[in-house]
Order: structure tokens, then C-alpha cells, then sequence
């Protein structure tokens, strides 16, 4: 950041004096040892001049008389220095460096007067686009128009001081001389429109997020606070609500769609089995207002009518777990190999003895045992009064299948 | 690394002076009253900044830290990478509502001795707090799920290259997937005919491979696939 107050010409020694921490009078200094070698110190100072921001916040520096005195002297001295070692250098270097010297002169004018105007913009508060390059009042314009004269006096008399050239051949170098002073001059100008671009591009991309947040927000957690307080006196249901907008806002952000992922991940699987069984999950909880984790190790794959007939063994096994065990979790265990997937159901609740089972529930744990065999699957029950119940189902995936799944 | 204290988890004379770490003083709260309602836990003190629990910790030197991994100013692993090297007996335990495989992995490896989710009930938390206090790692049936994962020798995946650190061995993948299953430490033992130690040791070796193995999965795994 170049200061903005407590400056000299731009601000430039006394912004990287604040960067490096050391005392304003060295960098100067720098600045115009710089400058005797072949005027790099001002190409410098003209170059951080154009690519460091003002800073924008005031801060009131007070710059004493000797200070003043010094920086003053300093400047002179290094313009002196500069012109001095181009002089010596060679006679034609020096011609060069007089006129263009002179444009540097004029620029600098006009730039200082961008930044005061700038400021100006600054104070206001105003967004008003990029006009403004002048500021207003008299004196204002009397120092631009200034800058302007010197700019072209300099490009000219380097122009006709240097080069004897015929009618055409002088002709198109004025007209490429004015182009560069013009360029020259409205440095400011452009580097601020770029500014003006980024900022603004960069607000839009940040409203437009911020609004898709506060949407997805007011449609999903805002209105299940308000369910939430209206059936407070109903556990079960506030417990089912929480739950249901839990996983909800954690598929937003964490699932294979959600907010917070970069890209989609293949679109051939977001039917796959682990959608599936998560789903199934999900029912199964917001049925009966328990918590169902389901945990999934192994790559997903895609649904064929086996594995559909295993995530509904599961859905009918977790829903068993649910209505009977008497526990508010029931822990889904999957994992899928290349050649058989298998699932796991468990429960810690009440477990009865599978050998002297209530009609009822044999019944159900044929639907699951029937289904599962017809597609050349296989069940296995543990349970014991008081230990809980864990189903297990397996399912080997067809060769064809595997074959399919992998031309997919 | 702490297995040699002599007030393990069953020991309970002095109760196990716990640290709370967490940007949100309701759920600080929470868990406070939560943990004092049981015996052999105490909270010593609490932080909302990893700053201010950096500080603390060094002082109060607890046993056990209960680390948010979620927190303004790097989170729960900055809080680890400032105090591990300092003061290796602290053991810290991972407390977070996402289970997100990144933040997961991203603790575990930072050198938590294990973590749970913010749903667990009071007497599992402070069962916890006392099994990492006796050495012990804490895996939910989620991390079980995770390492798996990634030690699975899927084809395609890259060859380990140090079977020491890279691989786990057929037993460990039993426990792992006892843990996923939703199994105690106890029945875990019962199912494989070995003793709750047993099971202990296996658990605390994949700890350690999860956290010092090199395994390009770890990395690559955990950044790709956030499971919901």
C-alpha cells in the first residue's frame, strides 16, 4: 500500500518503508542511488507507482520541516543523479533521457493528480464508474493540462531532436508518439478500470453465493426450527425432524452432489448401490424416528436387480430392527467386494431366540430369507434374548454383471 | 504412548482431568454438565479459540483434550500441531459434528488418538475419554469404515511401499470390521476368541499405521470421497 499521507511525490518510499519496517529516509535514499544506475531508480519508482494500490483507509502521518527539507533534496538529487549519469554515459543516451525526462515529469503530474482524485472518489463514498481522472477545480485542471504539455514537449523534442527523418516516415512517428503519450498519461486510468472489473466480478460471484446459502438455509433449517417449536411437546417427532434435516444438510454439503464438492462425481453412479442403501437408511429413520448409520466401505457400483433385491432385504431387515428391538440406533454395516457384497444389520436391543420366533416375525424374516434366495443370496440370523439381533446378507455379484460394470 | 500410566481405565482413584476445546459455548456447556453427571471425569477447564487453548493446555497440562475439529484459525489440527511436540503425554480425542472422511483422516493423522461424533451419549463420551486416557484408540464404527477403505487392496490401487506401515494384517482388517459393525471392544473378543488387550493392541497398531503410513489412498482418498 502507498501511503497517502506524509508523501511526497506518490507515496511509493514511504509504502515500502512500511512493508520492509525501516525509516522512510534510507529508502529514499535507495531510490535515488538507483537512479544512477542508468535511471533504474525512477523506472522503479514509476513502475510501483502504477502497480501498488493507495492505500484507502486514512491515517494522519504529520511530516516535519527538516524531513520535508531532506525528501525535497532527495528528489532533486535524484533526478540530478539520473540525468547526470545518462549525461556521461554518452552524449546520445543524455539526448535521450532530456526530452523523455521531461514527459516522465508530465506524467507524474497527471498520475498525482489520478490518486487525489481517486481519494476524492474514496471520501465520497461515490461508485460512480471510472470518470474522474481529473479532478475538479481550477487548479486541478491547470496541473493536468500542465502534465500534458510536458509530456508532449518531451515526446516531441526527442522526436525532432533525434531522428531526421523524411515527410511520411515523421508523420506516422508523431502519430505513434502521441499514441504512446496518450498511453502514457492514462495509466492510471486503465490500471483502475482492470481494479474496478476484478472487484466487481468478484462481489457478484460472492453475492450469488451468498444468496444460494441463505435460500438453501431459509428452505431447509429455518422452516424445521419452526416445525421444530410448534410440535415441541412431541420428542418423537422433534427427534425425527432433527434427524431428517441433519442428514439433509449434510448431503448438501458433504454428498457426492453437494455444495461443498468442486465437480460431480460420476453421474453413472449417483443411482448406484450406496445411494440406494443410504436412502433406504433415510426412510427408516424418518419412519420410525431412529438414528440408522450406515457405513460403506468398498467402490460403489451399479444397481442390478440382484442388488435391488438386497437393499430391500436390508430396508425390510433395518425396519425389523426398528419396530422390535426397542433402541434408538441400528448400525448398517456394507461392504462391497468386487465379487459379493454383504450387509450387515445390528441392533443392541431386546434379541429373541430365533429357534422359538413368534409366527409374525418368522414371517418377516422369510420376506427377507425368500427374496434374498431368489436371487441367489444368503441370510444368516444372530440373535439372543437380550443380546440384540445382527442379519447378514450376502450377495454375489454375477460375472456378467461384473463384466457389464466394467464396459460401463 | 501413555499405556505405561498407572491410572488406566480401570484404575479410578483420581478421576481423568479433561480439557474441552470448542468454538461454540453452548455445546462446551453441554458437554460439561453432560461429563460431570459421571464418575472418573473431570473438566478442568475449557477454550473457544485454538489460541486460547493452546495457552491453557500448556498450563493445566489435562490428560485429555476433547478437540472440535471445526474452529476459526485452523481448527482442531493446529491445536495438535502447536502442542504435540511440546508436551506428548496430552492425549487428545476428536470431537466434531461432520464426519466428512477429510476431517476425519486430517485429525487422526494430525495425532488424535481417536474420534467420535458430537451425537454420542454422555457415558459413551466419558468411557472414551477414559479408554484413550488408558492408551487405547477410539474408532466409531464411520472411522472403522474409513481405514478400511483405505487399506483395501482394491485392484488399481497402488502397490504399498512399506508392508510394515502400508498393510494391515488379516486380523486387524477382522477387529476393523467387527468396529464397523457396530461391535464393542468386549464382543469384538468374544467373536474372535481373543482377549479385550488383544483387541486393544490390534486397534492401536491401525492407529499407528493410519497415521504414519504413507499410503497415497490417505491423501488422495480422504480429499475425493466425503462421504455423507
Amino acid at each position: 500500500m502507498r501511503r497517502r499521507s506524509g508523501r511526497l511525490v506518490a507515496g511509493v518510499a514511504g509504502g515500502v518503508a512500511d512493508h520492509l519496517g525501516v525509516d522512510v529516509l534510507w529508502v529514499r535514499a535507495a531510490f535515488v542511488l538507483l537512479a544512477a544506475v542508468n535511471g533504474a531508480g525512477v523506472l522503479a519508482y514509476g513502475l510501483l507507482w502504477i502497480f501498488v494500490r493507495q492505500e484507502s483507509a486514512e491515517v494522519t502521518r504529520t511530516i516535519g520541516r527538516i524531513e520535508r527539507q531532506q525528501a525535497v533534496g532527495l528528489v532533486a538529487l535524484g533526478i540530478g543523479v539520473g540525468l547526470a549519469a545518462a549525461a556521461l554515459g554518452n552524449s546520445f543516451v543524455g539526448w535521450i533521457v532530456g526530452p523523455l525526462g521531461v514527459a516522465a515529469v508530465g506524467a507524474a503530474v497527471v498520475w498525482r493528480e489520478a490518486d487525489e482524485s481517486q481519494r476524492r472518489r474514496w471520501a465520497e463514498g461515490a461508485r460512480s464508474g471510472v470518470n474522474g481522472l481529473t479532478g475538479t477545480g481550477r487548479a486541478a485542471l491547470l496541473r493536468v493540462l500542465a502534465g500534458v504539455l510536458f509530456v508532449a514537449l518531451g515526446i516531441g523534442v526527442f522526436l525532432v531532436g533525434n531522428l531526421d527523418l523524411g515527410q511520411l516516415q515523421f508523420g506516422l512517428l508523431a502519430v505513434l508518439a502521441t499514441l504512446v503519450g496518450v498511453a502514457v498519461l492514462t495509466v492510471p486510468w486503465w490500471v483502475r478500470l482492470a481494479r474496478d472489473l476484478g472487484e466487481e466480478r468478484r462481489n457478484r460471484i460472492v453475492e450469488a453465493e451468498r444468496a444460494e446459502i441463505a435460500a438453501h438455509l431459509h428452505d431447509s433449517v429455518l422452516q424445521t426450527l419452526a416445525l421444530i417449536q410448534r410440535q415441541s411437546d412431541q420428542p418423537r417427532e422433534v427427534l425425527r425432524l432433527a434427524r431428517g434435516q441433519e442428514r439433509e444438510l449434510r448431503h448438501w454439503l458433504y454428498g457426492p452432489t453437494g455444495y461443498g464438492r468442486g465437480s460431480t462425481k460420476n453421474p453413472a453412479l449417483d443411482e448406484g448401490l450406496a445411494e440406494a442403501l443410504t436412502n433406504a437408511a433415510a426412510e427408516v429413520e424418518d419412519a420410525y424416528a431412529l438414528t440408522v448409520s450406515p457405513v460403506l466401505v468398498g467402490s460403489d457400483r451399479p444397481l442390478d436387480d440382484d442388488l435391488r433385491a438386497l437393499v430391500l432385504a436390508t430396508r425390510e431387515a433395518m425396519v425389523n430392527a426398528a419396530k422390535h428391538a426397542g433402541v434408538g440406533e441400528i448400525s448398517v454395516y456394507v461392504e462391497i467386494e468386487p465379487d459379493e457384497v454383504n450387509v450387515f444389520v445390528r441392533d443392541r436391543g431386546v434379541g429373541f431366540d430365533p429357534d422359538a420366533v413368534p409366527a409374525d416375525r418368522h414371517g418377516l424374516s422369510d420376506s427377507i430369507r425368500g427374496r434374498m434366495e431368489r436371487h441367489g443370496g444368503t441370510v444368516r440370523l444372530r440373535s439372543a434374548a437380550g443380546e440384540g439381533t445382527e442379519v447378514q446378507l450376502s450377495m454375489r455379484i454375477a460375472v456378467e454383471t461384473e463384466r457389464e460394470g466394467a464396459a460401463s | 504412548m501413555t499405556g505405561g500410566e498407572t491410572a488406566g481405565p480401570g484404575g479410578g482413584d483420581a478421576p481423568v482431568r479433561v480439557f474441552l476445546v470448542d468454538d461454540h459455548g453452548l455445546f462446551r456447556a453441554g458437554v460439561r454438565a453432560e461429563l460431570d453427571r459421571v464418575d472418573g471425569v473431570a473438566v478442568i477447564g475449557e477454550a473457544g479459540s485454538v489460541d486460547e487453548a493452546v495457552a491453557a493446555i500448556r498450563h493445566l497440562r489435562p490428560d485429555v483434550v476433547l478437540l472440535d475439529v471445526h474452529m476459526p484459525d485452523g481448527g482442531g489440527a493446529e491445536v495438535l500441531r502447536q502442542i504435540r511436540p511440546d508436551l506428548p503425554g496430552v492425549v487428545f480425542l476428536a470431537l466434531s459434528v461432520s464426519d466428512a472422511a477429510e476431517d476425519v483422516i486430517a485429525v487422526i493423522r494430525a495425532g488424535a488418538r481417536g474420534y467420535v461424533t458430537k451425537t454420542i451419549s454422555g457415558r459413551d463420551l466419558a468411557d472414551a475419554v477414559r479408554r484413550v486416557h488408558g492408551g487405547d484408540a477410539v474408532f466409531s464404527p464411520r472411522l472403522a469404515g474409513f481405514v478400511l477403505d483405505v487399506f483395501s487392496d482394491r485392484p488399481g490401487a497402488a502397490p504399498p511401499g512399506d508392508p510394515e506401515l502400508d498393510m494391515l494384517t488379516p486380523r486387524e482388517r477382522d477387529v476393523l470390521r467387527l468396529l464397523a459393525r457396530g461391535y464393542a471392544y468386549k464382543e469384538i473378543a468374544g467373536e474372535l476368541f481373543i482377549s479385550v488387550k488383544t483387541v486393544e493392541t490390534h486397534v492401536s497398531s491401525v492407529l499407528r499405521k493410519t497415521q504414519l503410513s504413507n499410503r497415497y489412498e490417505l491423501s488422495r482418498w480422504a480429499s475425493d470421497r466425503r462421504l455423507v
